[in-house]
């Protein structure tokens, strides 16, 4: 993290930094497009909503939002926001094992089992989420 | 010392984090990509609305949502921060990011609380 920020410092120099200074480096590319995928995370969210709402508001609003979906750019974006999803979610849960250190019967769980661990919950989690949406389309 | 309230939006960015790690792309891929395409047969209007009145889902669903927008905002914060080293705008940057995530979980209250 950043040292707190002083307005007037008088001994450091200060490189001026270019905005697009990740694009020099293949690893901070992937740096800032890891950041980057909370939009998508936010952005499901708020689609996740606006399901609800359309579903809440009846059936031509959800009938105009499923038009809506099929229109090949809506098809493109969220092809694109998924694939920033699943970068979130491979390069969250691959951390797991070094941000959790569990133990059982007072030994250290290897990581491999902790990161095991996280890919089976996510597994599991899928399913859930299909089982509750999966459905006759009624 | 003015105690910090860092670890508090931490916490929230990290639960959210990992929610949406699990069940997020999941969801997007099925009512987004998989139900449109017509891969699969995603629940209709009547069967959607038949989930979301039960108050369990529209609590799991405002978790869900609130979460998920705290960890953007943290998150998109010190994106800002590191990446385009905006040092000078922090407090800007903190009120913008938290403050709109804070006014989009009302709504999504607000909306949940219609839903039902």
């Amino acid at each position: 993290m950043n040292a707190r920020r002083t307005t007037f410092h008088p001994k450091w120099h200060r490189e001026r930094m270019p905005i697009f200074w990740w694009l020099r480096k293949w690893n901070y590319t992937k740096f800032i497009t890891r950041e980057l995928t909370s939009f998508a995370v936010g952005y499901a969210a708020l689609f996740f909503l606006a399901q609800i709402a359309c579903a809440a508001r009846g059936e031509e609003s959800w009938s105009r939002l499923q038009a809506w979906l099929r229109t090949p750019a809506v098809l493109a974006f969220h092809g694109i926001a998924l694939l920033f999803l699943l970068i979130h979610s491979v390069t969250w849960l691959n951390l797991a094992p070094r941000a959790l250190s569990m133990r059982l019967g007072g030994r250290r769980v290897p990581s491999g089992a902790v990161l095991a661990g996280h890919y089976a919950a996510w597994l599991l989690a899928s399913a859930a989420v299909a089982w509750v949406l999966v459905g006759t389309g009624r | 010392m003015k105690r910090s309230r860092e670890p508090f939006f931490w916490a929230l960015f990290s639960s959210g984090g990992m929610l949406a790690a699990l069940v997020l792309p999941a969801l997007l891929f099925l009512t987004a990509l998989a139900g449109p395409l017509g891969w699969v047969t995603i629940r209709g209007v009547g069967e959607f609305r038949e989930i979301v009145h039960s108050p369990l889902a529209r609590l799991v669903s405002f978790v869900l949502v609130f979460l998920s927008l705290f960890h953007w905002a943290h998150r998109f914060r010190y994106t800002l921060y590191d990446g385009l080293q905006l040092y000078h705008l922090n407090a800007l940057i903190a009120t913008v990011c938290y403050g709109g995530a804070s006014a989009l979980t009302l709504a999504a209250a607000w909306v949940l609380w219609l839903a039902g």
